[in-house]
């Protein structure tokens, strides 16, 4: 193929991998679109993972009549949901594109197309970033899916029924994909911007390790904890200010292990930030404040979640910010904006307060912290709470203190050693990274996804809550696929 | 010497007089009319003088002055259809002689009234060919179907061939329909091709049948004649949707809203709909000069049509031209046949928007507020900024959005047809044609109003231009033998389509950067065919067609890059047996059997066969530190992609009694597309895309088509014809995967309220873009419960698997009925058509229908006086309550005309004509139109009714000066 003769187009390829976890495809901020049969906006890759993640919990829930988005609210969902494909099919072109590219730039390619040797050096960097998102993706189809059709760089482009793989072979693909590039990726913050280094892949590591047992039935904490230390160990910084985190310049945090980048005019989506400012903001909410015209009053948090903090207006503890007014607390119209408290997060202005670079449209600069310091603090405190050696419990207090002085702005909300405890970690982790696409994961790792043991409002479709299957932790395969391919099996209970 | 010549013209039948007569001096403008006895004189100039007897409806006849002085003559009618000539591919034959299925409409039969579209011409006169409006706005048209389609995915367009160029069908940017540069009162016939014997010979592009289109031309021998007509209509609306009006929206927000919201009443009535639509004139003004100069005969014509829309602010101007030369040279050895036309179209497109905002604006507000925004009242923030997820004031979308754009298209051809010297009976035929456009246009939104309020305004410009040529050239051979006679074609094709897309980008009125330029494209791709055919006529009773065509498209693979497209006819003339011949009431019975197979290429992409990669616009751009790149997508592709292949087979019976008192056809066809084109989702994971466009499948489609002309009566003054057409037609998906063939299928059919949703599904056994929904369940008083439906699967949850398929777009049944009656010099006539068995899904009330409505942050939406029935309290987009019969009867025209003859014994002649159209429509339906054609972009299959333009009633007066 011609494009890989020239090795300046290399880049513009990679880019088009990582701008895959961006925008919906080749014209903003919709149009051309990357996969198809579904509304673009609504299948990019992160707004469909934020959905997942968070709609079927306490959470978010979300006013819209989008076909199979109510099921999500109220964990109902069934092969035909369409935000269900959605993920599947993004995480799989995702999959796909990662293998052309790493066929096409393997060193035998490159050698044959006369790409020179310094640039082979770096082709090699960009393959192995490639494998990274490939494993990226992996991890998600892992997590989500489980059991799903396996195809690597050795498979062509072509029609051919990809053989199904289960989670304990995928986990052990991801895992020595990740050892093997780490290696070959550049160092921890050292790379440019927006693309994977080192410690992106250990973080990844880590949390395939902390997810272990959901996964394997393994026990795998001392492992997480090993490239937990590595991560701590190689020079992020928390951001001083919680709030700018969220924010249309988020770029410039010391913070991040791993974004995905927007931009109000370069990089258009009705995806990714642009639906986490936009969908958050409606009722009397104040536009400017986060630097958008309309918003599209669609999401907001469930009473269990305003609960786990210690008010609703970013006082005494910075993460806990609710719009508050005109809304209700309780939910008892789902479809109704003003049912439930709106949550203040994600915002199109800098920090200096000017709004972001789009001129008027819904599009927004903020970038989508898929990775971050304080993600790793917790992990850290988890993985010694479970047991993992290399640690210790006071270096985990000292972390979440730090997390905690930072939210209160002073030590008055930091905890003793005692209070520190796994139940502690599940909420603390939804005060901190609350809508950053964890919650379903951290909530099956603590065994409360399912199961009557927590319930929230309209879990399982009614007001008060109720139980919902443990199937349930694992999304169905797309019926579509099951139809497109013999080899697979639908996932139980489904 | 000036010969005073009289005399009586007759009927030859009837043998009585024949009034308004025309006679004509041949090769000069000097002639009379007869008079109500038939009695006419003329002063010839010579003996050698001819004069030409011609009347509608009558053969002409010519005859030699010499010495006479009383030259009675006696016309005979010309009823004899079977002798007349039909366009078929690549020539002509008799009627009598055809042995596919082929409908014809000429000008005499052509719908009237404000036809601004070709298609419209011809709307309900031919069996097996739907014409359904794309709407109310100028020159939107219609979409042609010609026995329902063969694809599902790629185009159910037909082919259209005007004088023997075949069009490129995509859409032309900067106007609303792709014939809508065609001036109708060009057109002398349409010829219609229907199944496979027919259309084969147009191979790859003929699965979806063949419209030959024919221009008016001079004729040989003929004076110059100039005819002016003028015509002007005058439309307006006439069903809107019915929506609460402001007392009972008042008293509904009363009852049902939170106080806060109840707060938000106005206190005026105002009628939304009554103010974006309008009374709209238009005027449509020809001019045209034909006749023969020598031995060249010509036809120069302009036409000027200038057309407002009910929208208000919708608007069209074409202006056309257009001009025959069709001389015979070398003792007419040489037949050259030139044409060219030349149109330039400017419309100003209405902000649809403004429909579906008419419907959901609060009847309570004003239009207008000096305090709001560029003078409208609107739904403001407290800030005084517009709420963005409120409905627009209707009136301010409307006035705040020019969108203008101009089309300038040429088309023509010269075509050569020479008898060759060496050998009789062969003929060579060289075609050359153009079809060129270019068309630019800009949308404006204004900086002040609501909908251009947070960009500072914004201008997006377009443009584009097309080329297609065409080169032809075929032998053609007839011998004659005792008994029979044997036609060989044999030929060569090649068309080329190129079209350049320049891109903008979309600024606001400071000038900043709204959306950036998108990447330039400029697709092309070619066609190159071999083509033949034999028609064999033994004993004028049994008649033999064969045709082949190789078509080769540059958009598939060189592997499977020919497509070869045989088709076999035979047709048995049953009454010329001696059994049949010598009766008098049976005096045409024709079986027709046809077989064959034809293609489909117009797949929409140009190189799906390659892996391509495409550059990303700089609007998708990804940062990699602190450069934006545009990336580089490699494209799902299938190298194995190739041609549909429909196979038809087709029954038919031609008949005719009494020498064509009453004649028609009958045709039973079945039709099977294999390698269907369909995006299907590929395994995941094995292709650079999870859906592609690919050969899988099958869909099969039959139906019966049966036809009918009736000469009620026919005297000299008194003629009435009538007509009938009726279609049934069925299709049916048969396959539509490589694997399962159980599951639910592929879902369609996008609709609004929510975003992603869709109400229509392809499966296997079922009709196409069958409607998917949830069964309602009704209360005892007969109103439905809101949210309760039939748990199909009884599993005790209602979800996606409780759906059911319930009825289709696509009619099952239609028909057309017209007549014309014609009494001295009176005409009266009138076109009906309809559908059966079809149903539409009602996508304004089961999107608007709650009382939902009323409670989002900060504005009311009107609410459609169903929820009085129903009174949902949320939206039920998916209850098939809102899947509604949509069978129907339009009258589509009723005309009355007179034609007052020569004008104070001038050589003037005038004629008048009143049409109404869209004259009244009897349905159940509930919404504004049962007849919902699909959106532009053609990925649903119609039948959703969403803020749908209303075809509007016109009333229109013409004249018709002739000298």
């Amino acid at each position: 193929i011609q494009v890989y003769e020239d090795f300046d187009n290399y880049k513009s390829v990679l880019a088009k991998l990582y701008a895959g976890l961006a925008v919906s495809g080749q014209q903003g901020p919709a149009g051309k679109p990357d996969i198809s049969g579904l509304d673009e906006g609504a299948s990019t890759y992160i707004r469909a993972l934020w959905k997942l993640q968070e709609l079927p919990t306490d959470e978010a829930i979300i006013t819209w009549n989008d076909e199979g988005l109510p099921r999500l609210n109220t964990s109902e969902w069934t092969s035909d949901n369409s935000f269900i494909a959605a993920m599947y099919y993004r995480i799989f072109y995702q999959i796909s594109l990662a293998n052309e590219y790493i066929r096409e730039t393997s060193d035998s390619n490159m050698a044959s197309r006369g790409i020179s040797e310094a640039d082979q050096q770096t082709g090699r960097i960009f393959r192995a970033e490639a494998r990274f998102l490939r494993a990226l993706s992996y991890y998600h189809a892992l997590d989500m899916y489980g059991n799903v059709p396996f195809v690597t760089e050795e498979d062509g482009v072509g029609a051919y029924f990809p053989e199904q793989t289960d989670r304990s072979s995928l986990f052990a693909y991801i895992e020595s994909e990740l050892i093997d590039i780490i290696p070959t990726l550049i160092d921890a913050r050292q790379n440019e911007y927006a693309r994977a280094d080192k410690a992106a892949a250990w973080m990844l590591l880590a949390k395939l390790y902390l997810n272990a047992e959901v996964y394997i039935g393994e026990d795998r904490y001392t492992d997480a904890l090993t490239y937990i230390n590595q991560i701590l160990a190689s020079g992020f910084m928390l951001e001083g200010n919680y709030n700018h985190l969220f924010l249309a310049d988020n770029h410039l945090s010391e913070e991040l292990i791993f974004s995905v980048a927007f931009d109000g005019v370069n990089t258009t989506t009705y995806g990714g930030t642009t639906f986490l400012v936009n969908a958050a903001v409606g009722g009397t909410m104040n536009r400017e404040e986060f630097g958008i015209p309309g918003g599209w009053q669609g999401l907001r948090t469930r009473p269990e979640i305003v609960a786990l903090y210690p008010g609703t207006d970013g006082t005494p503890d910075a993460r806990g910010s609710f719009h508050t007014e005109d809304q209700t607390l309780d939910i008892e119209n789902i479809s109704i904006f003003q049912e439930g408290y709106a949550v203040k997060k994600y915002k199109n202005v800098t920090r200096d307060g000017q709004r972001g670079s789009s001129p008027g449209t819904d599009i927004v600069d903020t970038d989508f912290p898929m990775f971050r310091l304080a993600d790793v603090y917790l992990m850290y405190a988890e993985a010694v709470l479970r047991g993992a050696t290399g640690g210790s419990q006071a270096q985990a207090l000292g972390y979440i203190n730090e997390l905690r002085q930072r939210a209160y702005g002073n030590a008055t909300g930091n905890i003793a050693a005692a209070d520190l405890n796994l139940d502690f970690i599940l909420d603390e982790r939804a005060r901190e990274l609350k809508w950053e696409a964890q919650r379903r994961t951290d909530l099956i790792r603590f065994g409360k996804f399912t199961g009557e043991e927590y319930l929230w409002q309209w879990k399982g479709g009614v007001y008060e809550g109720r139980k919902v299957e443990s199937f349930r932790r694992l999304y169905p395969l797309p019926t579509a696929d099951l139809t497109a391919n013999p080899n697979l099996k639908q996932n139980d209970g489904y | 010497q000036a010969p005073s010549v009289s005399g009586t013209v007759t009927d030859t039948d009837s043998g009585d007089p024949l009034p308004f007569v025309n006679v004509l001096i041949k090769g000069t403008t000097k002639g009379t009319t007869t008079d109500f006895d038939g009695k006419y004189t003329i002063n010839a100039n010579s003996s050698e003088d001819i004069l030409v007897f011609s009347f509608i409806g009558y053969n002409p006849k010519s005859v030699v002055v010499g010495n006479q002085s009383i030259i009675n003559v006696s016309l005979e009618s010309d009823t004899k259809q079977l002798d007349e000539v039909v366009v078929v591919g690549y020539g002509t034959q008799r009627k009598a002689d055809l042995t596919g299925s082929v409908g014809s409409v000429d000008r005499d039969d052509f719908n009237v009234g404000q036809v601004t579209n070709p298609e419209q011409l011809i709307a309900g006169k031919v069996a097996g060919v739907q014409v359904t409006p794309n709407g109310g706005a100028p020159g939107s048209g219609g979409r042609i179907r010609i026995r329902g389609g063969a694809s599902l995915n790629a185009s159910n367009d037909p082919l259209i061939v005007i004088d023997g160029v075949p069009l490129d069908n995509s859409k032309t940017s900067g106007t609303a329909n792709p014939l809508n540069f065609l001036n109708p009162n060009d057109i002398e016939t349409f010829d219609i091709l229907k199944d496979a014997s027919a259309t084969a010979i147009y191979g790859s592009r003929a699965s979806n049948g063949v419209v030959l289109i024919t221009t008016r031309k001079g004729k040989e021998g003929q004076a110059m004649k100039v005819n002016v007509s003028s015509l002007m209509s005058v439309s307006s609306v006439t069903k809107k949707v019915d929506m609460l009006n402001a007392d009972q929206f008042k008293e509904i927000v009363d009852a049902q809203a939170i106080p806060a919201q109840a707060a938000l009443i106005g206190t005026d009535a105002t009628d939304w709909q009554s103010e974006i639509y309008q009374t709209a004139l238009s005027y449509d003004n020809n001019v045209s000069i034909s006749g023969a100069h020598k031995a060249l005969p010509y036809r120069l014509s302009v036409g000027y049509l200038n057309q407002d829309g009910v929208l208000k602010t919708d608007n069209l101007q074409r202006t056309s031209g257009s001009l025959s030369l069709n001389p015979n040279l070398f003792q007419d050895k040489l037949h050259v046949n030139f044409n060219v036309k030349g149109v330039i179209t400017k419309s100003r497109f209405a902000n649809q928007d403004a429909i579906g905002a008419a419907a959901a604006f609060d009847p309570t507000q004003p239009v207008y507020d000096t305090e709001g925004i560029g003078g409208y009242w609107e739904w403001l923030n407290t800030d005084g900024t517009p709420q963005t997820l409120a409905p627009r004031n209707p009136m301010g979308l409307i006035m705040a959005k020019d969108d203008r754009g101009e089309v300038k298209r040429s088309i023509g051809n010269l075509q050569l047809d020479y008898e060759l010297p060496f050998l009789e009976g062969l003929k060579a035929n060289l075609n050359l044609g153009y079809d060129v456009s270019s068309s630019n246009g800009r949308t404006i939104i204004d900086a002040n109003s609501a909908s251009g309020y947070y960009e500072g305004g914004s201008v997006a410009p377009y443009e584009q231009s097309k080329r297609n040529l065409l080169a032809d050239f075929y032998l053609n051979y007839v011998k004659e033998y005792k008994d029979s006679r044997l036609s060989l074609l044999v030929g060569y094709s090649a068309q080329d389509f190129l079209t350049r897309n320049p891109t903008f980008a979309r600024l606001n009125i400071e000038g900043d950067t709204l959306a950036a330029a998108g990447v330039v494209s400029r697709p092309q791709y070619r066609l190159i065919s071999y083509f033949g055919r034999a028609n064999y006529t033994l004993k004028d009773k049994y008649l033999f067609t064969a045709t082949i065509r190789a078509d080769g498209s540059s958009r598939f693979a060189p592997d499977n890059r020919w497509g070869v497209f045989p088709s076999l006819a035979a047709a048995w003339r049953i009454s010329e047996e001696d059994f049949l011949k010598a009766n008098d009431f049976l005096t045409d019975l024709k079986l027709r059997l046809g077989y064959g197979v034809t293609g489909q290429q117009d797949i929409g992409s140009y190189f799906p066969y390659l892996p391509r990669y495409i550059t990303s616009d700089n609007a998708t751009r990804y940062s990699l530190g602190v450069t934006y790149y545009n990336t580089l997508r490699p494209e799902g592709y299938d190298e194995n992609i190739k041609w549909e292949e429909t196979t038809t087979y087709n029954v038919g019976i031609d008949y005719e009694f009494l020498d064509g008192k009453l004649y028609g056809t009958f045709d039973y066809y079945y039709k099977k597309t294999d390698d269907l084109l369909a995006v299907i989702p590929v395994p995941a994971g094995t292709n650079l895309t999870n859906q592609l466009f690919t050969n899988v499948g099958s869909i099969e489609n039959q139906g019966l088509e049966i036809g009918l002309t009736f000469n009620v009566i026919k005297t000299t003054d008194f003629n009435w014809d009538i007509g009938g057409n009726y279609t049934n037609s069925r299709n049916t998906i048969t396959s539509l995967s490589n694997v399962e063939e159980d599951g639910v299928g592929i879902l369609v059919g996008g609709i609004s309220g929510g975003t992603g949703n869709t109400i229509q599904v392809h499966t296997v056994g079922y009709q196409p873009n069958s409607f998917y929904v949830y069964e309602q369940v009704y209360g005892e008083n007969g109103v439905p419960i809101e949210g309760v439906y039939v748990d199909q699967n009884e599993d005790g949850i209602i979800n996606e698997q409780d759906r059911v398929r319930n009825g289709f777009p696509d009619a099952r049944h239609y028909f057309g009925f017209n007549s014309s009656m014609r009494y001295k010099n009176w005409n009266f006539g009138f076109v009906l058509r309809g559908n059966a068995g079809n149903k539409a899904y009602n996508n304004v009330s089961s999107s608007k229908a709650a009382y939902q409505g009323l409670k989002f942050p900060g504005y009311l939406n009107n609410l459609p006086s169903d929820i009085l029935t129903t009174n949902f309290q949320n939206y039920q987009l998916r209850s098939d309550y809102y899947i509604q019969d949509a069978s129907f009867v339009r009258m589509e025209n009723i005309s009355v005309g007179y034609d007052f003859g020569n004008l104070f014994d001038s050589k003037i002649r005038l004629s008048a004509s009143a049409t109404v159209q869209n004259v009244f429509v009897i349905t159940n339906y509930e919404g504004v139109s049962p007849e919902i054609a699909p959106g532009t972009d053609d990925a649903t299959g119609g039948g959703i009714d969403n803020n749908f333009y209303p075809l509007p009633r016109i009333f229109s007066f013409g004249l018709n000066f002739g000298f």
